[in-house]
């Protein structure tokens, strides 16, 4: 790969050893990837996960002295104040929270502890380089902004953020950008939630970029969000094309880059009736809790719940988990009142699956998010997966109907 | 000697071991780490170890933050794959390989496919770029 003077210095330590390492794993990638160059970019995201690898990577960055050119937007861990003021989290998990957070915040970051950066905080223009990591966010950017970013991880995001550089490889290049496979949609996408199932059928999608088409004409950022969010949980999506819809395929011939799809994929309800099947815990039940916003909610989703839940007592905790920015308007507005007035909470800065959440152990949640499932399962948390009105409707009855 | 064949180096270093194939892609978050056993039910590993095997799959899937973490445990339990052979790079893989020191190749001799299978032993060189089966 040929590198630039100043990637050369920086490679070589001229810039602080924290930079030398972190151009040293760019460049390893970069190679691995045949990649010709590395190329500046402008903005990034780092998928924080206050989990022992993720930590032991900010701290060794940051005991080398690294600090971020780019300072990127950082994934949600966990509101230490809300789970310790009600002896939810154990002390040592709260001091690896703030020790996650120090390390961040020493890196440069921007501390926005938030998993949908692309519908707020951190929007790329069309065409702008960058490195996103966070499963949901990455083909966001690419698909619907027509940003330029690989799937990143959480590590090479940071490197990249330290670097200030990505190597040029797979979705910076216009070739790479093209779909080879169709995917028609016969299935009836009623509502954000048929996107999370679209999302989860990456095994029968396989390999590769889907264009989607026969998905309704105006589709919300929050079916965007949830279709990005499970096609990283099933599978490995940079991106994505909807025909007539995401920028770089207005038609057809344009999302396939004129060549014809190497595999055609029908989906339909019964795909997604099967999918729910697979991945719900079994049958209709009592539940312990309802949990949602796995990827963070927006304000129009909490206010859904608001308007559904307003006036009534809720049987079993509601969590809606957003932005702090969402939360701090949801207090505004009055929306946080009605849900606390239920039985329920917002919690700013937090990712389900965090050791907060230990205390669920053996517990039966429901929520309308696959991945919501998927990753607690670990510590022992099952979940029933259904429609967001239904999961609000077994919150209110402490049963799934 | 056995026969070689030959790959493309991810990441660096060599390892020599027990093959383990998977057709399915791999989650190292779903990999308890204290045995390194599949834990994710319809995987085709599911209930395997990859413990200290050669780990030979697809690709990776799952959110990005748990691959790397996935690994982490898995070494921490002595647990990790020894090496990696893998068909469709993709970047957090790579990287969370490189991050965590085990050796990794693609672009492998097709004819490797038809003849390995779990439980054969075999050598990757990814600093050389081949694989034997011994």
């Amino acid at each position: 790969m040929k590198l630039t003077d100043e990637q050369k210095a920086m490679l070589e330590g001229e810039y602080g050893e924290g930079a030398a390492y972190a151009m040293k794993i760019e460049v390893a990638i970069g190679e691995s990837f045949d990649a010709e160059r590395m190329v500046p970019i402008t903005r990034a995201h780092v998928a924080l996960s206050n989990q022992d690898a993720d930590l032991w990577f900010a701290e060794k960055m940051l005991e080398k002295g690294a600090h971020c050119r780019v300072s990127p937007t950082v994934n949600p861990g966990f509101c230490v104040s809300f789970f310790k003021e009600r002896g939810l989290v154990k002390d040592e998990d709260a001091e690896m929270m703030m020790r996650t957070h120090n390390a961040y915040k020493g890196l440069g970051a921007t501390l926005t502890y938030n998993c949908t950066p692309y519908v707020a905080t951190n929007i790329p223009n069309y065409g702008e380089i960058c490195a996103f990591s966070e499963s949901s966010a990455t083909p966001y950017v690419n698909s619907v902004w027509g940003a330029r970013s690989n799937r990143e991880g959480a590590n090479s995001a940071l490197c990249a953020a330290i670097t200030g550089f990505v190597p040029e490889y797979g979705l910076l290049l216009d070739e790479n950008r093209k779909g080879n496979i169709l995917v028609n949609i016969e299935a009836d996408m009623k509502s954000d939630f048929e996107y999370h199932l679209l999302g989860y059928c990456g095994k029968k999608i396989g390999p590769g970029i889907p264009v989607f088409t026969g998905l309704p004409s105006h589709i919300s950022p929050e079916s965007l969000t949830n279709l990005g969010a499970q096609l990283n949980t099933s599978g490995a999506y940079g991106m994505y094309h909807i025909v007539g819809f995401t920028p770089e395929a207005r038609t057809m011939e344009e999302a396939f880059g004129g060549k014809k799809p190497e595999r055609v994929v029908n989906i339909t309800n019964k795909d997604l009736e099967d999918i729910l099947e697979q991945i719900s815990y079994s049958g209709n039940r009592k539940i312990d809790f309802a949990m949602f916003g796995c990827p963070h909610f927006t304000l129009n989703q909490a206010k859904h719940i608001a308007s559904k839940v307003e006036g009534k007592k809720l049987s079993v905790p509601l969590w809606i988990l957003t932005s702090y920015h969402v939360k701090e308007l949801a207090d505004r507005m009055g929306i946080t009142q009605i849900i606390e007035d239920a039985g329920g909470n917002i919690i700013p800065d937090t990712c389900p699956d965090q050791p907060c959440w230990n205390w669920l152990n053996g517990k039966v949640g429901v929520t309308e998010s696959p991945k919501c499932a998927y990753y607690p399962k670990r510590r022992g948390i099952e979940f029933v997966i259904r429609d967001l009105d239904t999961c609000i409707e077994a919150a209110i009855k402490g049963e799934v109907i | 000697m056995g026969k070689r064949y030959s790959c493309h180096k991810i990441s660096e270093g060599k390892a020599d071991g027990e093959a383990l194939v998977s057709l399915d892609d791999i989650m190292f978050y779903l990999i308890k780490p204290e045995t390194g056993v599949v834990i994710e039910p319809s995987h085709d590993l599911y209930g395997k170890s990859m413990a200290q095997k050669i780990l030979i799959f697809p690709s990776g899937k799952g959110s990005s933050v748990v691959q790397a973490d996935g690994l982490f445990q898995l070494n921490k339990n002595g647990n990790m794959p020894k090496a990696m052979i893998i068909q469709y790079p993709e970047t957090v893989l790579v990287s969370s390989a490189i991050i965590m020191d085990i050796p990794m190749v693609d672009k492998v001799d097709p004819a490797f496919y038809e003849d390995i299978k779990s439980g054969d032993e075999i050598i990757v060189n990814a600093d050389e770029g081949y694989i034997e089966i011994i």
